[in-house]
């Protein structure tokens, strides 16, 4: 007997947050992540959660909102897009600087021009220098025992963490799909994430002025302290992935998932949703006798350096496949697994693919495609599965 | 430190001494009268800009109230969380929020957001202190700077004769949104501001209240005449002020229609609008829009 | 100095700012002669440092006047003059 009710994933994620107790939700129409807020807002209309539900008119004033709203003292949750995100994104690098501790979902999908809606990493990838911490999502159960995490982490008071969080899920192929969740009860939540106790808030009993401005003599400072803090972070996620397991009763990874990586020599490095298909093409290699393995990050920032070269030393190949590119340059991930090896005794070969752009399947023959690639010869930010038979003006035509 | 028994009859220091204005501004008053109508139990929202900017580099704040800074074009959208956060934990009748911000930040990038706010019906007051023009990044023409005024991006030439475009009619604006509160006052007249925002924390809902306060830097005037150039705006017709309450104007009358010259000839942002002959043929138009404010609002008693 | 999560700061700190040293030329001197006590100096001082408790009784305090005149130009009974900063004329 499986745990849980067969829920589409938006729905899911809405009644998680709702478990969080959050007390503004501000949140503007984007494809794919509008189904979430749809759900959160009947759960507030229904009386099923005491929030204050905000209908902004753009992004910047959904983030502006929550922003306020932690600012004064209360839980908040919002939720955005491509587009949505990058338009909130100078109050996103706002609220890291000013250390709330929001925690959002970003529902991934591609970024303009040309509009297309459907899924890729690249718009929170875009987001990584921000401050915010970054845990990506393979499925729907994993999402929502993410975002419970994420208030926990966010709000750390032992090092005085106040980081937000940015809770990544590919767009459609998980807040649109159906699937097996077992959600904790309220009481069950209560127990493992107090109240928000803010260490600095807007109180006329206790005046503050918050957002002051830092001239050349303090705010490289404040720089440093977010750095800082951001390292100190890695193992209190995982300190948090561990009370959740055993609160739970359901594993969960921290930093990264390791499967069938020990021996491995050949391991793919990747995000999200599509290491379901790069497990299924690892089973099937490995039925062929192949040493292969994946290595699925979850938390993408702060970047955990040192236990991915402890996991990743003993591959000769490492295949990095990710769902986005840093235009001009290499795919933002493979740069980042190349800089764990930097000036280190392990060399492996790091290879980096980008796939399933613009909502583009991933399917089992490019995953087998880039891993044998790789295993010939060095590839960089190689595209893999583009149309043949188009005429690109300027490029082949 | 000074003693309690120094002050003087009113409490008004929730703006402190030892802000960097400028000699004489005309923001930094009517901030502090403001506050002193306000009291202290208020969270004010500030956007960036000169008041922000002189009260607030860090450690030195001169906000004796809960203050919150965070950007340019946010600050009805701050404020608003805040007014929800304050709601769903039943403070909203012990805490007032007011949102402040400059022309720029007001009618220019941040007008989406305060539309928003309006529109939603946000416990909040809105005030905007209009010098207008940006002053803070070196006096660039905003939406709320005047007929022919020089501004940095908005320069008399050879060309051009200055800011080729009138005020935006940001209270019409809020009027529009159907709250219940607009007014329109003058750092000239204290105690009408005062009043106007006592009388606007006093109810329940959107309030927008513009504020007219000269900058002596950016238009050229003597620190010393920031309240007498005040004072003159009102009385030329130039600055209606006026209250909408509940859709309802009532204007605030003038004795007379003091000659526009009289008020721009003070000022060196419209010097190029006076040679040795006197006063050119735009000073006209000026007078026109100061005579269009007297009809449409009823200033003078016939 | 200590520098907080996100640059918090508290109450009334700029008064260890003394803006009266940017006084150049002029600074306000209270006759206490003709004074009614209407308070409109010290409404409109835009540092909010003029004092008074009644009649002939208002002062700047010069360690925040900026000497911007306002006070000397608003007392409706031209109880303030505008007088060098060294105190004394000639």
């Amino acid at each position: 007997m499986v745990k849980g009710r067969m829920l589409q994933g938006a729905r899911a994620m809405a009644e998680m947050s709702a478990l969080c107790r959050p007390k503004v939700i501000s949140a503007y129409p984007i494809t794919p992540q509008t189904l979430i807020v749809e759900e959160l807002s009947q759960i507030v209309a229904d009386g099923d959660l005491e929030a204050e539900f905000i209908n902004v008119e753009g992004e910047h004033s959904a983030a502006s909102v929550v922003l306020g709203a932690m600012a004064a003292g209360v839980r908040v949750f919002t939720c955005s897009s491509s587009q949505g995100l990058l338009l909130m994104s100078e109050v996103i690098f706002n609220i890291a600087g000013m250390r709330l501790p929001v925690v959002m979902i970003c529902v991934n999908r591609s970024v303009s021009a040309p509009l297309n809606i459907w899924n890729d990493q690249q718009d929170s990838v875009i987001m990584r220098d921000s401050g915010w911490i970054q845990l990506y999502a393979e499925n729907n159960q994993e999402t929502c025992d993410l975002l419970l995490q994420a208030h926990k982490i966010g709000e750390d008071h032992r090092l005085r963490l106040m980081l937000p969080v940015m809770v990544c899920c590919d767009g459609y192929l998980l807040p649109h799909a159906f699937e097996i969740v077992d959600l904790p009860s309220q009481e069950e939540v209560d127990a493992f994430l107090p109240p928000y106790d803010p260490i600095y808030k807007l109180d006329i009993d206790n005046p503050t002025t918050m957002g002051a401005y830092a001239d050349p003599e303090k705010y490289m400072e404040t720089r440093y302290m977010l750095q800082e803090t951001m390292k100190k972070s890695l193992p209190i996620i995982e300190e948090v992935a561990r009370d959740f397991s055993s609160s739970f009763g359901r594993t969960s990874y921290g930093l990264f998932e390791k499967y069938r990586v020990d021996d491995a020599s050949t391991v793919v490095v990747a995000m999200g949703s599509m290491a379901g298909t790069i497990k299924d093409v690892v089973d099937e290699l490995r039925d062929q006798g192949e040493k292969v393995g994946i290595l699925r990050l979850v938390c993408y920032r702060p970047f955990p350096k040192e236990a991915l070269y402890e996991a990743l030393s003993g591959a000769e190949n490492i295949v990095v496949m990710e769902k986005c590119i840093s235009l001009g340059a290499s795919g933002p991930v493979a740069t980042d697994v190349r800089s764990v090896f930097q000036g280190r005794p392990a060399t492996p070969r790091i290879s980096g693919f980008v796939l399933g752009l613009g909502g583009r399947d991933v399917t089992m023959d490019n995953v087998r495609y880039a891993i044998h690639k790789a295993q010939q010869q060095l590839e960089d930010a190689d595209f893999v599965g583009l149309k043949e038979d188009l005429e690109l003006e300027g490029i082949n035509a | 430190m000074l003693k309690v028994e120094e002050r003087d009859k009113f409490s008004d220091h929730l703006l402190a001494s030892g802000h960097t204005a400028c000699p004489g501004c005309g923001q930094s008053l009517a901030a502090r009268l403001v506050l002193r109508a306000a009291g202290r139990n208020v969270i004010v929202v500030n956007s960036t800009g000169c008041l922000e900017v002189f009260s607030s580099k860090y450690p030195e704040s001169a906000w004796e109230v809960p203050w919150i800074h965070s950007l340019f074009e946010n600050t009805a959208a701050v404020a608003s969380g805040i007014e929800a956060a304050l709601k769903v934990t039943g403070r909203l009748d012990e805490v007032r929020v007011i949102a402040q911000g400059g022309d720029g930040s007001t009618a220019d990038i941040g007008l989406g957001a305060i539309s928003g706010m309006l529109e939603r019906g946000h416990d909040v007051l809105y005030i905007c202190y209009d010098n207008e023009a940006y002053m803070n990044t070196g006096i660039q023409r905003s939406g709320l700077t005047p007929d022919y005024a020089r501004t940095t991006t908005s320069p008399p030439g050879r060309a051009s004769m200055g800011n080729w475009r009138p005020k935006k009619d940001v209270p019409q604006i809020a009027v529009a949104h159907g709250v219940p509160y607009v007014a329109t006052a003058s750092v000239g007249y204290p105690m009408d501001l005062d009043r106007k925002v006592r009388k606007a924390l006093s109810i329940r809902g959107p309030k927008y209240v513009q504020i007219h306060v000269p900058c002596p830097l950016g238009w050229g005037t003597d620190p010393s005449h920031t309240i007498d150039i005040a004072r003159l705006a009102v009385n030329t017709g130039l600055y209606p002020l006026y209250e909408v309450e509940e859709g309802e104007l009532r204007a605030q009358r003038i004795p007379k229609g003091v000659p526009v010259e009289e008020y721009l000839k003070l000022q060196t942002r419209f010097r190029h609008l006076f040679d040795k002959d006197g006063a050119k043929e735009e000073v006209k138009d000026i007078q026109r829009v100061a005579d269009q404010n007297i009809e449409r609002y009823g200033l003078i008693v016939a | 100095m200590k520098i907080t999560l996100g640059t918090v700061t508290h109450p009334g700190g700029s008064r260890v700012n003394k803006t009266g040293s940017w006084r150049t030329a002029n600074k306000p001197h209270f006759l206490h002669q003709r004074c009614v006590a209407c308070n409109v100096c010290a409404l409109t001082c835009p540092e909010g440092c003029i004092f008074g408790t009644g009649q002939n009784t208002y002062y700047a305090n010069e360690d925040y006047c900026k000497g911007c005149g306002i006070c000397a130009n608003v007392c409706p009974v031209g109880d303030i003059e505008m007088i060098p900063e060294a105190g004394e004329y000639g």
